[in-house]
């Protein structure tokens, strides 16, 4: 029998799991009371986390390039790309609070390309009415991530990397009370008990085939706080980029910023033809260039002009690439073309995407700057996540907070590009304060269940003790190419009740996973673990998106297209039910807050307007 | 298509062997994918580290026939048909296991580092700097902390002097806060005392192996050392600060 007063124990107030943006920005406010002992757990080293990959930039309506910007226009932006799906108040929120984190940023070191005044650039992205991304080249990721972690080392945050969460501890009354973590490198146990915990672990699209996310995206977080009662809402939403790279092979699914279509790159199919003019939707009609002349005139800065069709939403320029591939017009192998060398010269280019210039030099043998780059939808980013309330960030299990990705809500039915960075620093930033809050009124930490531990750690321990049994990379496999044909872009009643009955052949399967070799840096092992925060992440994806019957963002029904009115009434949430089982049910939304709804259904031209009183009455006071 | 021979290091600091696979190669295919095929198929428990797969998070550092690369990088069309391609841990770092290494000292001098300090005055207001006037920070900044630079530095590799010099990845990185317009810290007795910036000699290894193609010797660690000289050995200078006092340089 496991003797549990083996395992080591650190005391935590505030306990941050990933250490991406969202985690790092948690830990950074949450460190500024000096009084509050804060941990940050990472799966890999520090500074490796996902938003490193990150390329385009974070939007905030600073009004550097164009001062017409404000906070209630990307509102309007953000919520329109969402469809309105989003939570209200977490995309009010998100618009008002970017420009203050971004200029935070700056100020603890983060070095953003200059305009010719020398404030911080930004760029048009997909979606946004104005030049609007505070970046970096395309490598702006990287400088956020840099920048928290050189900034966050010297807050004293006690930072545990490669160590991997397993499942979260409560107390009899069901408050937060610890989590049992494993050191990758060891294979030690560990066990943080803590006041709160913030879970900023990011999504889960390791599930799928062709994907943009690394090993690390296995819904670690959205698996824990479902197993501790938390709900996951509108998983359904998953984003597909559009612009992943198709080859070759070994390279299929690396994202290919969408920074090349706002520096003025176009997508063509294989007659050569500008495709995304078809595909423009009634809604985004007024707003969208009908011309390659208008289009032409917008990138050279004719601020009549409306915005080229390659800017529109992700989900729409997704689904218009698949549809040009399913009608015979694909690039040759099997994608669009993205051309940006007859748009911009050689030098702009790789000055302004040095990362992609190289990457596709690399990996694909192609100079970007004279030939076209092969692209198509590959998954990106999950809209949804633990459901959380939007002024306080915890959900409905007391003491756990997220935020990042891992939190569901923000970004509705389809995230606008660039509007991931910037809620990484607002929500991360606002999670820390709140946890901290919570910390500091519930007093000592709670009791956690020793019998609990065990539990968790014999559960971990199984997979290598176990004498044989299956291949845990060959289930993730199995997985991945079931989500890929089954719950992918383009969904159907059919194909998605054949992948949930997939997902459960894959479950029973993993009951009997077996990793080889010893708990010292075992990545069969880590693979094995991560599986069932994985199988729980793609069951609740194909279960709302059976239960969505209508299109709309990233959610594609075939067999129901369009977005339906009744169905803007409700999320789609998932969590676990008494009997052990997914429940999953449509919740009614609550209603916005009247300001919010007319600002997000104004008129583009009356909300201009509008603000240019706003900004009048600024100048004057 | 073709069957391809590799040799992988597998144990730990103490003891290990280079092991031989088979690995089926198609088009494209970079080192990392071959890794990736061997332990799904043939060794579960093969460590390494990977994250992005597109050279931007510097977590694959490994040797390749020797040469410290990304293995995500490395394009397997690289090599002759009939080469075998031997994959080791980074040479200069303790092997924790395979071909991961314990790459934690890095992450200690980096704490050693003041880190960026403007006054509490400019951070009142957005920061105006010109786009010329930056390139030089952001050049360093690109750095992705592979430590390939790490790895083959004279004075880590070769001399074992880690607890002389912070080597040429921090070099870099003090160089973008020495250089950054709106830094008030002092560094330069740091870098001289601490940080060791007169145990380079100036190789330009690090330069070599920069995946990011940072000019670190030349736009960094030279730069620093005349820095550092300026104050410590220029009899001027030192003359100077004595009648007009200590004063931070521009």
């Amino acid at each position: 029998m496991l003797d549990i007063s083996d395992i080591r124990r650190i005391q935590f107030d505030v306990l941050i799991i990933g250490a991406g943006g969202a985690g790092l920005s948690a830990a950074i406010s949450a460190s500024q009371d000096s009084k509050i002992r804060v941990g940050l757990v990472c799966k890999s080293l520090l500074g490796k986390a996902h938003t490193v990959m990150a390329e385009g930039g974070m939007a905030a309506a600073l009004g550097n390039v164009d001062n017409r910007d404000d906070w209630k226009i990307h509102f309007r932006d953000t919520m329109r790309g969402g469809k309105m799906l989003n939570n209200w108040k977490m995309a009010e929120i998100h618009a008002k609070n970017s420009p203050k984190r971004v200029r935070e940023l700056e100020h603890w070191g983060a070095v953003f390309d200059r305009t010719k005044k020398g404030l911080i650039n930004q760029r048009n992205f997909g979606g946004h009415r104005y030049p609007r991304l505070a970046h970096v080249g395309d490598r702006t990721g990287l400088e956020m991530i840099r920048t928290l972690q050189d900034h966050g080392i010297h807050q004293g945050i006690d930072i545990q990397m490669e160590c991997t969460a397993l499942d979260i501890l409560k107390d009899k009354s069901g408050k937060v009370a610890g989590i049992v973590c494993m050191y990758r490198e060891t294979g030690e146990f560990i066990v943080f008990e803590t006041k709160s915990l913030i879970f900023a672990t990011g999504g889960a699209g390791k599930a799928w085939e062709v994907t943009s996310n690394s090993w690390e995206y296995t819904g670690d977080g959205y698996g824990m706080a479902y197993e501790a009662g938390a709900e996951l809402l509108d998983m359904e939403f998953n984003q597909f980029h559009p612009t992943g790279m198709v080859w070759p092979p070994s390279v299929k699914g690396i994202l290919v910023t969408e920074g090349v279509r706002g520096e003025g790159g176009i997508l063509k199919n294989s007659e050569g033809k500008r495709f995304m003019f078809d595909y423009i939707p009634k809604k985004f009609a007024n707003e969208t260039a009908d011309t390659e002349e208008e289009a032409a005139r917008w990138l050279n800065g004719d601020k009549n002009a409306r915005r080229p069709p390659e800017l529109l939403t992700r989900d729409v320029v997704a689904r218009a690439i698949n549809a040009e591939v399913k009608a015979g017009r694909g690039s040759k192998h099997g994608g669009a073309y993205l051309d940006i060398a007859k748009e911009r010269s050689a030098e702009d280019i790789k000055k302004k995407l040095p990362s992609m210039h190289h990457q596709f030099k690399i990996l694909a043998e192609l100079d970007i700057t004279k030939e076209p780059m092969e692209v198509g939808p590959t998954c990106h980013y999950f809209m949804g996540g633990i459901k959380v309330d939007a002024e306080t960030t915890m959900t409905n299990v007391d003491g756990l907070f997220a935020c990042g990705e891992a939190a569901g809500g923000m970004h509705g039915a389809n995230r606008l590009g660039g509007n991931s960075l910037s809620d990484l620093l607002v929500f991360g930033n606002l999670s820390g304060i709140k946890a901290t809050e919570y910390s500091k009124n519930i007093g000592s930490i709670p009791k956690v269940d020793d019998n609990d531990i065990r539990k968790i750690i014999q559960g971990a321990t199984s997979i290598l003790l176990r004498e044989n049994g299956n291949n845990p990379y060959l289930i993730h496999e199995e997985l991945q190419k079931n989500m890929q044909y089954n719950v992918g872009i383009i969904r159907t009643k059919k194909e998605i009740e054949n992948g949930i009955k997939e997902i459960d052949v894959l479950k029973s399967k993993f009951k009997d996973v077996k990793a080889p070799g010893s708990s010292q840096f075992n990545p069969g092992w880590h693979e094995a673990l991560a599986l069932r925060n994985l199988l729980i992440s793609a069951e609740s994806v194909a279960k709302s998106a059976l239960i969505r019957e209508e299109s709309r963002g990233a959610h594609t029904r075939e067999d129901f297209p369009s977005e339906r009115e009744e169905w803007i009434k409700y999320n789609i949430i998932n969590k676990k039910g008494k009997d052990g089982k997914m429940e999953t049910a449509k919740i009614l939304r609550t209603n916005p807050d009247k300001e919010l709804k007319r600002i997000a259904h104004s008129k583009l031209n009356e909300l201009e307007k509008e603000v240019k009183i706003d900004h009048d009455k600024l100048k004057v006071s | 298509m073709s069957k391809r021979d590799f040799k992988i290091y597998r144990g730990d600091d103490e003891r290990g062997e280079l092991v031989s696979y088979k690995c089926e190669i198609t088009e494209g295919m970079v080192v990392l994918d071959a890794i990736h095929r061997i332990q799904a198929d043939q060794a579960n428990d093969l460590a390494c580290r990977w994250n992005c797969k597109a050279g931007k998070c510097g977590s694959c550092s490994v040797e390749i026939n020797g040469r410290p690369k990304l293995a995500c990088m490395t394009r397997m069309n690289e090599f002759e048909e009939d080469q075998t391609v031997v994959i080791t841990p980074l040479k200069s770092f303790p092997v924790i296991k395979d071909i991961v290494t314990d790459v934690s000292w890095n992450y200690e001098q980096n704490k050693k580092i003041a880190p960026f300090s403007p006054s509490k005055k400019d951070k009142e207001k957005d920061f105006v700097m010109m786009q010329k006037d930056v390139d030089r920070v952001q050049h360093f900044r690109k750095c992705i902390e592979c430590y390939l630079c790490q790895n083959v530095c004279h004075v880590i590799r070769d001399n074992d002097a880690k607890e002389k010099f912070v080597g040429p990845r921090f070099m870099a990185r003090l160089a973008s806060l020495e250089m950054h317009p709106y830094d008030r810290a002092d560094r330069i007795p740091d870098i001289k005392n601490d940080h060791g910036s007169g145990m380079c000699n100036i190789t330009k290894c690090c330069t070599e192996v920069c995946p990011e193609g940072i000019q670190i010797t030349d736009d960094a660690i030279i730069p620093l050392k005349e820095r550092v000289v300026d104050r410590f050995y220029d009899p001027i200078t030192i003359l100077s600060r004595k009648i007009f006092g200590k004063e931070k340089r521009s």
